[in-house]
């Protein structure tokens, strides 16, 4: 399943998407939970008892304050969290 | 002042003009007691709360009521109302899932499933298996769904950061205007010329704005158009990030507001699949098939 989380307003479009298929064996140890700054994800149980990542739900409706120091103009060339992830789970739409 | 700047401005009357009609149905033509297994889903959602009873994997009853400001409570009047109805206790029922904002909060229930998984089950039981894109609008948020031909969730999109483009925002206009929510719909198509969009639909703004267009000439019916043609476009951009595939179905209260449903078919370029079953209680029948699937699931161990 891909999860989209986030919201879209007049300032652009803000999701993180989640390909929890990728989550449910994952092959990256769960990096995801580490390697943001912003603890943004967690593992939950999904509706399908299987067990995935996914954005807290506090989270999702300010995540382009949330992931601005790791986007290019806080220095950064690649977001922490799609590095961590080798399944290539995690998207970001901005 | 034009006649309709003035109606719209003066202290707005008691009458409660955003009122959508309560419904409680069931299947006459059943007995509830035949069944073997029976299962309730209930969806306690900002605005409307629904419980529905399933017997044997199939659609029995249901009851539609205006959530109040105590979930627990809601779930258990919106159950209340069918079960009176049919001289069902609460014993009688085998499982309760709860879905919907309010879901960890139904006091009976054996599970909570978000509102995501139950509205794409339960939009597959009503429209079928070609269901594949599914539009939720509900009271406070709006949903953009694709599932399987079994309605399991393939791709989901919600946004809940705003009210626009949702029953609430109807509402709104609904008061505003001072017309019965269920002719919002007919009267919007009650114009000369379409007109354009509404710039903003944020549900603050909506009494501004509606007054500011009032004020430029246009009629109400002319308003309620663009307020329409607003919200169709806003939900097509939420569809548009996850695509549209054939097999488009819409839930929630909204789906029985023509106005928009009309437009958003237009945009699209596509029909959405017809169905006899009330839009608005699709959350609450998906959580009842999940309950009668996991009663199945435990009977077979
Ligand atoms: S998001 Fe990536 S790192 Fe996190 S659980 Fe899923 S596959 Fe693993
Ligand atoms: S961009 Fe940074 S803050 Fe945002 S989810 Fe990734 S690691 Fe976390």
């Amino acid at each position: 399943m891909i999860a989209n989380y986030g919201y879209k307003d007049g300032s652009g479009e803000y999701y993180i998407s989640i390909d929890t298929d990728k989550c449910i064996d994952c092959a990256a140890e769960r990096a995801c939970l580490k390697a943001c700054p912003q603890q943004m994800f967690e593992i939950i149980t999904d509706d399908y008892d299987d067990e995935v990542a996914w954005v807290k739900k506090e989270k999702t409706r300010a995540l382009a304050y949330d992931c601005a120091a790791c986007k290019p103009a806080g220095g950064y060339t690649s977001l922490p969290c799609t590095s961590a992830c080798t399944p290539g789970a995690i998207k970001h739409s901005w | 002042m034009n006649a309709e700047v003035a109606a719209a401005t003066a202290a707005p009357e008691k009458k409660e003009f955003w009122r959508w009609q309560e419904n409680t149905w069931f299947d006459e033509t059943k007995n509830w007691k035949d069944a073997k297994i029976i299962t309730c889903g209930i969806d306690v959602g900002s605005v409307s709360s629904q419980a529905v009873l399933v017997c044997d994997g199939e659609l029995f009853g249901y009851n539609s009521m205006r959530t109040g400001n105590n979930s627990p409570d809601s779930a258990k009047n919106a159950l209340q109302g069918i079960m009176d109805k049919i001289g069902m206790k609460l014993e009688d029922i085998n499982y309760v899932v709860g879905t919907g904002y309010g879901r960890v909060n139904v006091p009976f229930a054996h599970k909570a499933i978000t509102e995501i998984a139950c509205h794409a089950r339960g939009a597959n039981y009503m429209g079928g298996n070609k269901v594949r894109t599914i539009l939720d609008m509900g009271g406070q948020d709006c949903k953009a769904i694709h599932c399987d031909d079994k309605g399991k969730v393939t791709n989901f999109l919600m946004n809940d950061k705003c009210a626009a483009g949702t029953g609430r925002g109807m509402e709104v206009i609904s008061d505003l205007m001072q017309i019965p929510i269920a002719e919002l719909g007919p009267r919007s198509f009650d114009v000369d010329v379409e007109p354009e969009a509404v710039s903003s639909i944020c549900v603050v703004f909506a009494k501004s704005e509606a007054l500011a267009l009032l004020k430029a000439g246009y009629t109400k019916n002319k308003v309620i158009a663009a307020y329409c043609q607003a919200m169709a476009e806003r939900v097509v951009s939420l569809l548009e990030r996850i695509g549209v595939e054939e097999g488009f179905f819409i839930t929630g209260g909204i789906a029985k507001n023509p106005g928009v449903v009309k437009r958003i078919e237009k945009l699209l370029g596509i029909k959405q699949l017809e169905t006899k079953i009330d839009s608005q209680i699709a959350g609450a029948l998906g959580a009842a098939l999940f309950g009668y699937t996991l009663m199945q699931k435990q009977a077979a161990k």
